[in-house]
């Protein structure tokens, strides 16, 4: 184990994938020559040269559309999106191409392509640059869709993604770039797409989160066990395909449920997670499943509203009370 | 399909293959429009009658592991790089022996065994695939060449400039097909196309050519030459094919009000790429009427026992519905 930031976890795992297997290559905007615009492809185009690390113009559609091309004619390409905000210029590449290739075909082409980048709230950027994207790919079916919360996770998934032979929306964070954590060394280390984790053990209630949220889940979490409430952590991880046994097997031990997305919440995460719950472990519930969600606006600038917008810890804490308290326990 | 000078008689003989291509195609089409027209098949249809020697002329100039992308009228490309009558049928009805077990259809027909990579029914949705086909074959060093067909409908889609200006930067192996018919749908493409089609491509330093997309001797010609010169590594090209298609946009469309009977009939009898081909065999005395005659009646045959062969075939099994959503 060695401890390195987020950054520095999918650094490496595009390090070691690159080495590994001469058909993974990188393409998208300031990959190559600026050694990534958040730095995450730092060194690679001075180990690998620009055959495999291509600098492109700017246009997010067309470099989907080759990564596209080139992963159906065996290679595996990694295309950044400097942030997963400019991913819906490359929506129709994506979705209708990327995501239905296989199944139009037969079977006949695949597509084992990464797209990968930041998403999710950043900081003071407004409603262009500071959404969540998941939404909006993990209903495709063709698609994974992948959110690593820590270093450790950003790695093995990433290197899973990379060896999966379907395309995966891989979606990082610029808020959690810099957090360090601890990252095991073995170039073999790998977390399987669809594999959930408990975070944190607790008896009487499930908090749902993940990337952000599942921080401030865990600073809610902490506050909780003060009062004497006892909260389990489910981060799926992979949120297409879920790993609902691990959210249902969580349930049916703490019989609450309190799901937190950073984004709006119609038709959000939580309405799929509330959805599933209820139909294979309603008799379990003591509670009606509680969502903490974005507000369904977009994202404004000023910090006070990008505050009231944003789901907090207090809102989380609020949340989990209440639903403590449904049964009158 | 070859580099080297032909030979006269290997020439006749790739001419009338080329002729056998296209009546192969007419003779498929026109079986696609009676099934629709008899309520046999389901969906809808984009017929290439009219454009056969756009198809034949361009693949003819490929090798088999070369690579094409295809559109919503695809049927004439699939046919050309050589997919088999039997399972496009196939295909059109939905069976499991169609290319993509039935679950593609018309504008979805891919074939990996000859470079197909699949027709795509987003207008202009393929110049991506296409043009990363072009990068894969330049990274390995395979010598491989992409063909991206697309109609002048397709000149308004940015993702076309968006690959091109990459083709270009990184001089690709890959040939731009525009087939200009021009109609986009129902409206004239002098309402949709601003300025010159060529000049978009040269622009950014890509080779462009025009050609009579009627004349398969033509388009044969110059596309070898744009293939070839892909293939030494100069990098990519775009050839405009000017073309007509004969039937509506799609199968439904019979009344075609867009556009006068006058221009239909002068596009029919005066530029028929069959017409073309086989007058000139005839008055070069390379070949005579029982030749087309004879190749008439054996596409025919294939077309017929094709769409029996279909007919028969069975529908997909149920479990297919969420087979190969991942691979
Ligand atoms: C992105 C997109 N927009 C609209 C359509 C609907 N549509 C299908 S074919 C077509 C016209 C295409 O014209 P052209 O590219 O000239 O091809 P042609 O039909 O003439 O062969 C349109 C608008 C579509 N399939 N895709
Ligand atoms: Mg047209």
């Amino acid at each position: 184990m060695a401890v390195m930031t987020y950054r520095e976890a999918l650094n490496q795992a595009l390090r070691e994938e690159m080495r590994r297997d001469p058909r993974v290559f990188v393409i998208g905007e300031e990959v190559g020559l600026y050694d990534g615009a958040y730095k995450v492809t730092q060194g690679l185009l001075k180990e690998f040269g620009a055959k495999r690390v291509v600098d492109t113009p700017i246009c997010e559609s067309g470099f989907t559309g080759v990564g596209i091309g080139a992963a159906m004619l065996g290679l595996r390409p990694v295309v950044e999106m400097m942030t997963f905000n400019f991913s819906l210029m490359a929506m129709d590449q994506i979705v209708n191409t990327a995501a239905k290739l296989h199944y139009m075909s037969g079977g006949q082409f695949s597509v084992p392509l990464v797209i990968r980048g930041p998403g999710g709230p950043a900081a003071q950027l407004a409603a262009q640059h500071s959404q969540s994207m998941e939404t909006y790919y993990y209903h495709v079916p063709g698609l994974k869709v992948v959110r690593p919360t820590t270093p450790m996770d950003a790695k093995g998934l990433l290197k899973s993604a990379i060896r999966d032979d379907n395309p995966v929306i891989f979606i990082e964070s610029e808020t959690l770039y810099h957090l360090k954590g601890e990252v095991p060394d073995d170039p073999d280390f790998l977390i399987p797409l669809g594999q959930a984790i408990v975070r944190r053990e607790g008896t009487d209630v499930t908090v749902v989160a993940y990337m952000g949220m599942m921080y401030r889940a865990l600073e809610a979490a902490e506050e909780l066990a003060k009062e004497g409430i006892s909260v389990e952590l489910v981060d799926p991880r992979t949120l297409r395909p879920m790993d609902t046994e691990t959210i249902i097997g969580s349930v049916r031990k703490t019989h609450r449920v309190v799901v937190v997305e950073a984004g709006a919440g119609f038709a959000g995460m939580g309405s799929e997670i509330a959805a599933f719950i209820t139909e294979q472990a309603f008799d379990d519930l003591d509670a009606p499943v509680e969502r903490v969600t974005g507000a369904n606006a977009p994202m404004p600038y000023a910090r006070n509203l990008e505050k009231l917008k944003t789901p907090t810890t207090e809102k989380i804490l609020a949340a989990v009370r209440r639903v403590c308290n449904a049964n009158g326990s | 399909m070859t580099t080297q000078a032909i030979e006269p008689r290997m020439e006749l003989e790739q001419h009338l293959h080329m002729y056998r291509q296209m009546a192969k195609i007419r003779a498929f089409e026109e079986q696609v429009n009676e099934l629709y027209k008899g309520a046999k098949m389901p969906g809808l249809a984009h017929l290439y009658i009219g454009e056969e020697a756009v198809a034949v002329g361009v693949c003819e100039a490929l090798r088999r592991d070369d690579f094409i992308t295809s559109t919503h009228r695809g049927h004439g490309h699939c046919l050309a790089k050589g997919a088999s009558v039997n399972r496009m049928f196939a295909e059109l009805l939905g069976k499991e022996a169609g290319y993509c077990r039935g679950k593609g259809g018309s504008m979805h027909i891919a074939d990996q065994d000859t470079g197909n990579l699949g027709a795509n029914a987003i207008v202009g949705g393929s110049a991506g695939i296409a043009t990363g086909a072009a990068l894969s074959a330049k990274m390995r060093g395979s010598s491989q060449v992409a063909v991206c067909f697309f109609g002048d409908g397709a000149l308004g889609q940015g993702l076309l400039y968006e690959t091109m200006n990459m083709a270009a930067l990184w001089k690709l192996p890959v040939v731009y097909v525009c087939e200009n018919n021009l109609y986009g749908e129902y409206t004239p493409c002098g309402e949709t196309i601003a300025g010159e089609i060529l000049a978009r491509a040269r622009a950014f330093g890509i080779q462009a050519e025009s050609v009579d997309g009627q004349d398969v001797q033509a388009v044969h010609a110059t596309m070898r030459k744009l293939v070839e010169r892909a293939r030494r590594g100069e990098g990519p090209a775009f050839l405009e094919c000017k073309t007509y298609r004969y039937y509506g946009h799609h199968v439904g469309d019979v009344n075609r009000e867009y556009r006068t009977k006058e221009e239909e009939r002068e596009w029919m009898t005066e530029h028929d790429p069959l017409q073309t081909l086989a007058q000139r065999l005839t008055a070069q005395k390379l070949a005579d009427r029982s030749v087309f005659e004879r190749i008439h009646t054996d596409v025919k045959a294939e077309v017929e026992s094709g769409v029996q062969y279909a007919l028969a075939a069975p529908y997909p099994e149920a479990n297919e519905v969420d087979q190969d959503v991942y691979a």
